[in-house]
């Protein structure tokens, strides 16, 4: 398999002590096994998330993501980007996609990002880390690695909102993704139908209307407790906190035994390829995985 | 007894067009609902995004802007793919949130305005949000009493967080950030700038 090289953008999230710092853990155990490097793009910065809008407005926030890009293509000229986290990968998408279509846009960015030195040319574009596994190197090449094949354990592929809509991984359908249940059955799971794949979490609305968001939340995972699943598994970062961290306090509210991991599809491959517990990050959950952790031991 | 008649206008809908991000695609809304019917928070909005779109085109002006409907947008995005007419629904509905934010109209304490904010002031204090910092913030938006509240009913979740070490109590002190902070900082005035002339925001 050719060696491949990426800029890489972890986002706010995935910093040490930050609530998706167990994601990079796995990301990058799952990069070492499949040979792919990423580089951290030096100095990146927030991109704004889909809750600055309503201080940051327009073109500050196209200022910050295209400032991402203007520090890829000036230090690691040649490379794509690729983001882990759902709302960087989107954000970033959707800027790139906003300036390169209008003149004025982009010289306003540019005049902006001038006041910081730098330039935005457009000559980086930027993947989500499951499209870089999937389209890049296939499942075939994904399964290859595999030593601890996941069997008998069954997951519900929680897709989620913002690595599918608008633009969707592999160009396919909105409404029922595939490739997270691929993925699963690539490192030898099994992957649960279930009714709730593409349903919101609430997103960064888990803040400021909890009531509301949590009934999102009650609702995805009560529908994988009914569909046979033991673990859900998500690319987001936000999905997976919401989804996990929320379901004491539905438990609380509403007398309910909600109890499910909610992991990423980073840490299955890092425990199927053989990698440890702590390599996989399974020591940053608040709901153990203790079925994934077995195997790690085996 | 004699009722004078309001002459129509679409003044309001130019001023969207002009000053709302994504403002232009309005007027292609065709009604049909289905963004409604998308909307994970659908019941929680007093009116829809089709509802909105026909208000601004009736030229209420106060009545869409004083609305907290647009805040509960949670930007999935469904009502976007589903739209027939393709209309960026999302971002109009942002884009109508930070108008009506900007012009002091949105309305006092609406809770995602709150966050919105508080999210923005901690990612441009260093160019990289701060969780911790964040999270205080926003447990104590509503006063100190009711911050020990929150701090308190989450606290099981906050230990749990740490001892995952997905919460770092040292963030307090500073935590993570981007080296070129003043560069970022003239950036981001310089965007703001451009776009308050644009607008005509007062700074």
């Amino acid at each position: 398999m050719a060696k491949k090289e990426y800029a890489f953008y972890p986002g706010c999230s995935s910093q040490k002590g930050a609530s998706a710092s167990n994601y990079l853990t796995s990301v990058n155990a799952m990069c070492d096994k499949l040979d792919v490097t990423i580089t951290e793009i030096p100095d990146w910065n927030c991109c704004g998330a889909s809750i600055g809008y309503a201080e940051g407005g327009e073109l500050p926030r196209l200022a910050l993501s295209a400032r991402n890009f203007a520090l890829a293509e000036k230090h690691m000229p040649g490379k794509e980007m690729v983001a882990t986290c759902a709302a960087c990968w989107l954000a970033q998408r959707e800027v790139k996609e906003r300036i390169d279509h209008s003149e004025i846009l982009l010289k306003e960015t540019n005049e902006a990002l001038a006041a910081a030195g730098l330039q935005y040319q457009g000559t980086t574009a930027v993947r989500h880390m499951v499209e870089v596994l999937i389209e890049d190197l296939g499942y075939d090449a994904l399964k290859q690695p595999v030593v601890k094949p996941l069997e008998g354990i069954k997951f519900a592929g929680y897709v989620g909102c913002q690595t599918n809509r608008p633009f969707g991984i592999d160009g396919e359908s909105f409404e029922n993704p595939v490739y997270l249940d691929k993925l699963v059955e690539t490192v030898g799971g099994e992957a649960v139908p279930y009714d709730q794949k593409v349903t919101c979490c609430g997103g960064a609305l888990a803040f400021s209307e909890p009531e509301k968001s949590q009934k999102q939340i009650r609702d995805i995972v009560e529908s994988a407790y009914d569909h046979g699943a033991e673990m859900i598994v998500t690319p987001c970062p936000l999905c997976q906190a919401n989804v996990e961290i929320y379901q004491s306090e539905i438990n609380k509210k509403h007398g309910t035994k909600l109890n499910m991991p909610v992991l990423y599809y980073s840490q299955l491959m890092t425990v199927a390829y053989g990698g440890t517990a702590k390599e996989a990050g399974l020591d940053g959950h608040l709901i153990r995985a203790t079925r994934l952790e077995e195997i790690t031991k085996k | 007894m004699s009722q004078q008649a309001i002459p129509y206008t679409n003044d309001f809908l130019r001023e969207v067009e002009k000053n709302v991000e994504e403002g232009h695609w309005v007027k292609m809304c065709m009604q049909c609902g289905v963004c409604a019917g998308s909307c994970p928070l659908g019941p929680a909005w007093e009116h829809p995004p089709q509802e909105i779109f026909m208000m601004i085109r009736a030229g209420k002006r106060e009545e869409v802007l004083t609305s907290d409907s647009m805040w509960m947008c949670t930007s999935c995005y469904n009502c976007v793919v589903r739209c027939p007419r393709q209309l960026p629904i999302t971002h109009i509905m942002h884009g109508l949130a930070n108008y009506a934010h900007r012009l002091g109209l949105a309305p006092k304490g609406q809770p995602t305005r709150e966050t919105a904010r508080l999210f923005w002031n901690s990612l441009v204090k260093t160019g990289r949000v701060n969780e911790l910092k964040f999270s205080l913030a926003l447990y104590f938006k509503d006063g100190f009493v009711q911050g020990v509240k929150n701090a308190l009913n989450m606290q099981a979740i906050g230990f749990g967080l740490m001892k995952a070490k997905r919460l770092n109590p040292l963030e307090i002190l500073g935590g993570h950030g981007v080296k070129d902070q003043s560069g970022l900082k003239a950036m981001i005035a310089k965007a703001r700038e451009i776009e308050d002339r644009k607008k005509g925001f007062s700074a």
